[in-house]
């Protein structure tokens, strides 16, 4: 008998884009580029985060028709966005067909107190994670993929860095305790999730599923920086359409990635760009401009 | 025996692991080594080709020159959805649409996405050649083998669909054995591959 919408199939297709990178697109001509370029699969969207940040007010699921024009446009999957808690923009996107869902915190929250059941879909979702709380909260809701937060829309990877840091950090913690026969179920109870779920990546030393690095990469070296922090591959969203020369700068990113470990690759892919977008200073922001808080 | 698998992008982890595991369970020696350039893959007894998009793949194998590297290249191969797609020698479909050329490697032709988009993706125990039991076999936005030319052998079928198929030592599945924890059909790749050594 088939089988459809479970974990492993859920979890496999995240697996298939692992080592590459993951790139916002706002019409068909963007999507085209990034396949171009080497991108494994691109996000759907009306406006890069760096563009909601700017303009403010209610970001929501994108217009069905602008998904359907960039799914028409590219054979690569494609990925959507709806709003955390919004179950019902999540039943469109399913019913619209997309790869996959991002229940990210770059739009507006629908709901202060409950993410989206995942587990109830077929389609998988990936989820933003700050720490291993975090993470293994939305992996208990059945997230079949996770990236780190970071901070969408600044062109500033220090809060990619700092979220990366921070989960492989407490999967050392909670890895090492285990190994010392210590109990975890504090530790489970303090992230709020079933205890097998904590044992279960204390004893694999990751994620039970794959994680991604999200949120103000901008440059091939960012991208490359957050690989070897052990990301099983990048998202970029503004990073690439803010920039000066897209084409260029999504084929740098993805030959990046693929030789995140090769400083004279690097180099060469590095060199005249044109410009990178636009950053802001995290510590010039104020809490509440911060995408980050929202949803944890 | 060193088993190269194409370091582009996909679930090579996965891959690695289960060939290490298939090694292990036939007592034989052997390891497996990163692929990503054209002196790697010469060091190489035999190659799998993942998992993961295959037009990525394709775009990069190009642009690194690895893709006529791979043409060129005489040992057994393996490859798995993305990589059955590449190894075959063309396409109709979604593989139209890309342009996406082929290193012919086996003589089929392919429909990719042939079951559908990732909500069609499914899982289902399939028949594989003289295993004496089935294999799970997980689909995901999963090609189908829509023709196969005459030396080829098919070893498993889904629906009146070709799902697997060898022709001398090439071996393509359009599942993914690499996400199950059942080593069979490795196995079975690394006994080819040794065979025709």
């Amino acid at each position: 008998m088939e089988r459809r919408g479970t974990d492993q199939i859920k979890r496999g297709f995240a697996k298939m884009v692992k080592h590459g990178v993951i790139m916002d697109v706002t019409n068909a001509e963007q999507a085209k580029v990034a396949e171009e370029a080497g991108a494994v699969s691109v996000m759907a969207l009306e406006r890069v985060p760096a563009d909601i940040r700017a303009q403010g007010g209610v970001a929501r699921m994108a217009d069905p028709l602008k998904i359907i024009e960039i799914m028409d446009a590219v054979t690569i999957p494609v990925m959507a966005k709806v709003r955390i808690g919004h179950t019902a923009e999540a039943q469109i996107l399913e019913a619209l067909g997309v790869d996959m869902i991002d229940e990210s915190e770059v739009l507006t929250p629908a709901d202060e107190e409950h993410h989206i059941d995942k587990s109830k879909f077929t389609v998988p979702f990936v989820c933003g994670a700050r720490d291993l709380g975090e993470a293994l909260r939305r992996i208990n809701e059945g997230a079949a993929m996770i990236r780190t937060k970071g901070e969408a829309g600044t062109g500033n990877v220090v809060e990619a860095v700092r979220h990366m840091h921070r989960i492989n950090d407490e999967i050392k913690r909670i890895q090492g305790m285990a190994e010392r026969g210590e109990p975890l179920d504090e530790i489970a109870t303090s992230y709020r999730v079933p205890l097998d779920l904590v044992e279960k990546t204390a004893k694999l030393g990751r994620l039970p599923v794959v994680n991604f690095a999200a949120g103000g990469i901008a440059t091939p070296a960012d991208a490359a920086l957050m690989m070897q922090m052990g990301a099983d591959g990048v998202f970029v969203g503004s990073g690439i359409f803010k920039s000066k020369d897209p084409k260029r700068m999504a084929r740098a990113i993805v030959q990046a990635v693929l030789n995140y470990d090769k400083p004279e690759n690097l180099l060469e892919v590095s060199k005249g760009l044109g410009g990178a977008m636009e950053g802001l200073d995290i510590r010039s922001m104020e809490e509440k401009d911060k995408l980050q808080h929202r949803g944890v | 025996m060193i088993i190269g698998l194409l370091g582009i992008q996909g679930d090579l982890e996965e891959h690695a692991e289960a060939t290490r595991k298939a090694f292990l369970s036939l007592g034989l020696e052997g390891r497996v080594l990163l692929v990503r350039t054209p002196e790697e893959l010469r060091r190489t007894d035999a190659l799998i080709i993942s998992g993961g998009e295959s037009t990525t793949m394709w775009k990069l194998l190009k642009k690194s020159g690895l893709f006529e590297d791979l043409r060129m290249y005489q040992n057994p191969l393996f490859g798995t959805c993305a990589g059955l797609i590449l190894l075959a020698s063309g396409g109709v479909g979604d593989s139209e649409k890309t342009g996406q050329e082929f290193l012919g490697k086996i003589d089929a032709v392919v429909n990719r996405n042939a079951f559908g988009r990732q909500r069609e993706s499914f899982s289902v125990d399939i028949e594989f050649d003289d295993f004496s039991s089935p294999f799970h076999a997980v689909f995901i936005r999963a090609p189908v083998i829509e023709s196969l030319g005459p030396r080829g052998e098919v070893l498993s079928t889904y629906n009146g669909k070709i799902v697997a198929a060898r022709q001398d030592h090439v071996l393509i599945t359009a599942f993914h054995p690499e996400l199950t924890d059942d080593v069979r059909v490795h196995e079975y790749f690394i006994r080819m591959a040794a065979s025709s050594k």
